[in-house]
């Protein structure tokens, strides 16, 4: 900033004369360009069809209806359903799951052995990699009616569960854990790195235990990767479709169908496209609105510093 | 000229039917060529991929093989182009069998695609396990107790299979509103649509008793358990595994069944036409015609965007003349809507069981498939699965799907007379 040869508040023109202004924006234009065509188009597009009632198929001319979509969202049983769901599944999998095991994880291996670090990190890092249906298909089958987990309890004389009939949500949420943990783990492990290892030791001199000095010293030298983190896997818990799909499709008896779940089957196979654009704009909201928690939360945080 | 199908998984028998036949049609039109497009997509994947194409002048193809079950919607979006002048001129149109023809007539009287085979649906039954409970080789069932009572015999006799397969539930779609609860409805006098008021029909007493025939086959053990039922693969466990190993007694199931077990299927099992019997679905109390069957299958239809719907045309009436229907409903399984298809000795000598199905197309129903009939048949599916987990009793379960028909379908409601 301080090299800028047109300083700001210097006595002359307080902005680089326009022409200066429009050459240095020239490079950007093709990009410009390109998000406008490829990212702005859609979006605008789908914010159109939200207030509509397009269809794919049947009697519909795309005719504008207001706010019909949303009344219809908002008094639907299941709607509200998959809006609950939707939030347990964020809460459990993502803020509860993923981010807690991945501190977890990230704290042990910091004081592991080399070669347990390496194996471990394998082993977690290769969950992520799997693709979202792959895993959707492990997880089927280790924990359906005849998986393996089940064989597994057969084998020590314990009954047979079915946790994709019995509980599903809480089925879907720990595979999601399985797969997404990596994730956390590799953004606090990087993180820990960077705790100066003189604090902690200071804090040891001075008296503090091993919880003490986790929640009083690490944690909080770490605060703002937790928000980055918390936010990010937030958002990519929200819009999980692939691995729900493939587990349950979002049954039984709705018992699973998170928002995107919900709006894919109002969308393409009852052919609503309006309807489930709709949809996809409440999930849009709930992630603005998490976003923002989390965004104030960081900069509380900041501030009580 | 371009022609879209649907290509599932490895089946290759569609492909090679239709590169055949573009060979014969190319030598017989030069100056004509064919380009296939096949789109390798589950059912409701293929259709949405086909709405897509035929939204736009620019994608849109010549001739696209639709689902009796979207061709409804599809021509009230606008999509398909009428093909009565065609027919008109056509002589053999007069071989197709009457309820087929009406699978591609849309509400306005037209016809909009040509059927090229179809399906209908019957019991299946393992003999060797119902010679156990007592019951003849020739088993016919004649009315709804008849199958109670087998299913309660067999629960008795031989405990470790399931005696009455049924579908019902979300999980398993349209095999849990087709296979399972339409079969028994339209056995009951009772129907979904009224179609002399073109209006949906809300609280009948055929929606409740077929309720209470689910209700009563999973509340005593005589069928599937509901986890069972609800797992999205229960209907291929049922027909590629459970079935050959001898798991079930008897299943409420399609003509195409036997597809599973030939040479070619997922489960060649060379004994099933010596151990499997087959027989019709009888009426709720044997009242006429005393069975009953529902249909689907597919047409040949031709998009309005098309660029040479002159030609694709022709190419349409080469798949459909005698021959190729023979070739294709031997190949495919497929019960053929060609007379003259069903009386051709080769048809009946290619599997065992295509004379019995293909006897019940004079009988057979196809659905009411207009464009919101999806979200009406999912409707159903609620209805079955809450009875059948005990979440909610006939009359709530009937009472929600009549609540939910009203808010689909608007006015075009109709009450059952009686109620």
């Amino acid at each position: 900033m301080s090299t800028l040869t047109v300083g700001p508040g210097r006595g002359g023109t307080r902005r680089a004369p326009a022409p200066v202004a429009l050459m240095r924006g020239l490079p950007l234009a093709p990009a410009v360009f390109l998000l406008g065509a490829f990212l702005a188009w859609p979006v605008v597009y789908c914010v159109w069809a939200a207030f509509t009632d397009m269809a794919l198929t049947g009697a519909s001319g795309a005719d504008f209806v207001g706010f019909e979509n949303f009344t219809r969202a908002f008094t639907s049983a299941e709607f509200h359903q998959s809006v609950f769901l939707t939030v347990v599944f964020t809460v459990l999998s993502a803020i509860i799951g993923q981010n807690v095991l991945g501190m977890v994880l990230a704290l042990l291996m910091r004081s592991g052995h080399r070669v347990v670090r390496a194996v471990v990190s394998a082993i977690v890092i290769g969950a992520w990699v799997l693709p979202e249906v792959v895993a959707g298909y492990l997880w089927m089958a280790l924990l359906g009616d005849g998986g393996s987990l089940n064989e597994m309890l057969g084998a020590v004389g314990l009954p047979p569960q079915n946790w994709l009939y019995t509980a599903p949500i809480l089925a879907v949420s720990i595979a999601n854990v399985w797969r997404g943990t990596a994730f956390s783990m590799l953004v606090y492990s990087a993180a820990l790195s960077e705790v100066p290892k003189e604090i902690e030791e200071a804090a040891t001199v001075d008296g503090a235990g091993p919880a003490r000095r986790l929640f009083s010293v690490t944690l909080p030298m770490v605060r703002r990767s937790i928000a980055t983190n918390l936010m990010l896997i937030t958002l990519q818990t929200l819009s999980v479709f692939g691995l729900i799909w493939t587990m349950t499709r979002g049954g039984p008896s709705n018992q699973s169908a998170t928002l995107p779940i919900y709006a894919y089957v109002q969308a393409f196979q009852f052919s609503d496209l309006g309807y489930g654009t709709a949809l996809a704009l409440v999930l849009l909201l709930i992630g603005g609105v998490f976003s923002l928690i989390y965004l104030r939360a960081l900069r509380l945080g900041e501030s009580m510093t | 000229m371009t022609v879209t199908f649907r290509q599932f998984g490895n089946d290759r028998v569609m492909e090679n039917f239709l590169k055949d036949a573009k060979a014969e049609f190319e030598q017989a039109h030069a100056g004509t060529t064919i380009d296939l497009q096949p789109i390798v997509a589950s059912n409701d994947d293929y259709s949405t991929k086909l709405q897509l194409q035929m939204r736009s002048p620019r994608t849109s193809p010549d001739l696209v093989y639709e689902d009796t079950f979207l061709i409804n919607s599809d021509i009230e979006a606008g999509y398909l182009r009428p093909l009565d002048e065609y027919i008109s001129a056509w002589p053999e149109w007069n071989n197709f069998v009457d309820t087929a023809k009406a699978a591609g007539r849309a509400l306005d009287g037209k016809t909009y695609g040509i059927p090229t085979g179809t399906d209908t649906r019957g019991i299946w039954f393992n003999k060797e396990i119902l010679a156990r409970a007592g019951l003849p080789a020739e088993w016919q069932p004649t009315t709804w107790n008849d199958l109670l009572t087998a299913a309660r015999a067999i629960k008795a006799a031989v405990p470790d299979v399931i005696p009455l397969s049924i579908y019902a539930g979300t999980p398993l779609g349209e095999a849990a509103s087709m296979q399972g609860f339409e079969m028994l409805l339209y056995g009951t006098g009772d129907t979904l649509y009224d179609h002399a008021s073109q209006k949906w029909v809300v609280g009948s007493q055929g929606f409740k008793d077929a309720l209470q025939f689910l209700q009563t086959v999973y509340s005593e053990g005589l069928g599937a358990t509901p986890q069972q039922v609800l797992n999205p693969n229960w209907n291929d466990t049922v027909a590629q595994e459970l079935i050959p190993k001898g798991g079930v007694a008897i299943a409420v199931e399609g003509s195409w069944l036997s597809n599973n077990w030939l040479e070619s299927g997922a489960n060649p099992w060379p004994q099933w036409n010596t151990v499997m019997g087959w027989t019709a679905m009888p009426t709720k109390d044997g009242q006429a015609p005393g069975k009953v069957s529902m249909s689907g299958g597919w047409t040949w239809a031709i998009p309005q965007n098309a660029d040479n719907p002159d030609a694709a045309w022709e190419f349409s009436r080469l798949l459909n003349d005698k021959a190729h229907q023979l070739k294709f409903a031997i190949d495919e399984v497929q019960i053929p809507v060609r007379k003259d298809v069903t009386a051709d000795p080769t048809y009946a000598q290619a599997n065992p069981s295509n004379e019995f199905f293909a006897s019940l197309v004079p009988i057979t129903t196809y659905r009411p498939a207009y464009a919101v009939y999806p979200r009406i048949s999912n409707e159903i599916q609620v209805a079955t699965e809450s009875v059948i987990t005990g979440s909610a009793d006939v009359a709530t379960a009937a009472g929600h799907y009549d609540n939910q028909v009203r808010t689909i379908a608007g006015d075009a409601v109709v009450a059952a007379a009686g109620s």
